[in-house]
């Protein structure tokens, strides 16, 4: 097997992973398939996007459940902004909590928010290298010669 | 090159993960896009004269929420077709929002399929602006700092 298809065959073996194990669903293969010659990072500069914004609710959300009188309502709005975030990009794990976790937002939970944060940033680490390691497969088979349709 | 077909589409929405998609997904077959990070951005451009075949209208946004900037528009005389867009999963809001003056209401994600579901609603005739520009790229953006 020659290089290209062997790197061919790595990504889609990966991918397919991911989306196996509940990463990522359906909505990540619709933004695969928007890219072409003329725009090869779009996935990867919307998933650099949203993880810039995922790092920065997480940091807010954590500094607003550590205060003493705790505002739920802002907690909630970030976390509804997560969830539509993540659901667009097709991070389903990350998206899925955000549904847990708006529960207890409502209920003013504050051990139940402190625990799907958790949650989120260890499912938010988890992501973001499988995708470095996508990614970079992906930079591996373009240098090697292949092209960005042929990854669709 | 994709052709562009005079079709304009407004995205709102506060997210920037949400606009650059719904921004590729429309700019990929030949839409002219404009971007507005909340509600009243929305109505501060179609107060100025802009008008769109399509507005993509999230109900979340800060400062002007989607359902107040609905109303608003369709007071202002807009017929452009609004379509929300959110990730609310509460009928009652859904509900409260169509109510506003929407064609239909989906949720997120957004997809190109669903996007195309939308377009008998729109109005195929030109669109007419009266002192807008748009840039030489195919996508505009209008914000409002927050208060």
């Amino acid at each position: 097997m020659d290089v290209l298809s062997h790197l061919h065959r790595q990504i889609a073996d990966f991918t397919a992973s991911l989306h196996r194990e509940g990463f990522l669903d359906e909505q990540f293969t619709q933004l695969q398939k928007l890219r072409d010659e003329s725009t090869p990072d779009f996935v990867n500069e919307v998933v650099s996007l949203f993880f810039e914004d995922c790092e920065k609710l997480v940091t807010n959300m954590a500094r607003a459940l550590e205060s003493q009188t705790v505002d739920f309502k802002q907690v909630d709005s970030s976390v509804h902004q997560l969830k539509g975030s993540s659901s667009s990009i097709g991070a389903t794990k990350i998206k899925n909590i955000c549904i847990a976790f708006r529960t207890y937002c409502e209920a003013k939970n504050r051990e139940g928010c402190v625990r799907c944060l958790q949650e989120v940033d260890h499912e938010r680490v988890l992501l973001k290298n499988k995708l470095q390691t996508l990614f970079r497969l992906e930079q591996q088979f373009v240098t090697a010669g292949g092209s960005i349709p042929a990854l669709q | 090159m994709v052709e562009e077909n005079n079709f304009r589409v407004l995205v709102v929405d506060d997210d920037s993960v949400v606009r650059k998609i719904h921004e590729m997904m429309l700019s990929k077959h030949g839409m002219e896009v404009w971007l507005a990070e909340n509600g009243k951005a929305a109505v501060d451009l179609h107060e100025a004269g802009a008008r769109f075949n399509l507005i993509l209208m999230d109900l979340e946004t800060p400062i002007m929420n989607g359902r107040e900037a609905t109303r608003q528009l369709r007071a202002m005389g807009v017929d452009s077709a609004i379509v929300g867009v959110t990730s609310c999963t509460s009928e009652l809001e859904q509900r409260n929002f169509m109510a506003a003056g929407l064609n239909d209401c989906v949720s997120k994600p957004l997809s190109i399929h669903k996007i195309a579901s939308f377009l008998p609603f729109t109005n195929t005739k030109n669109v007419i602006t009266h002192g807008c520009t748009s840039s030489s790229s195919n996508s505009n953006r209008i914000d409002n700092e927050s208060t």
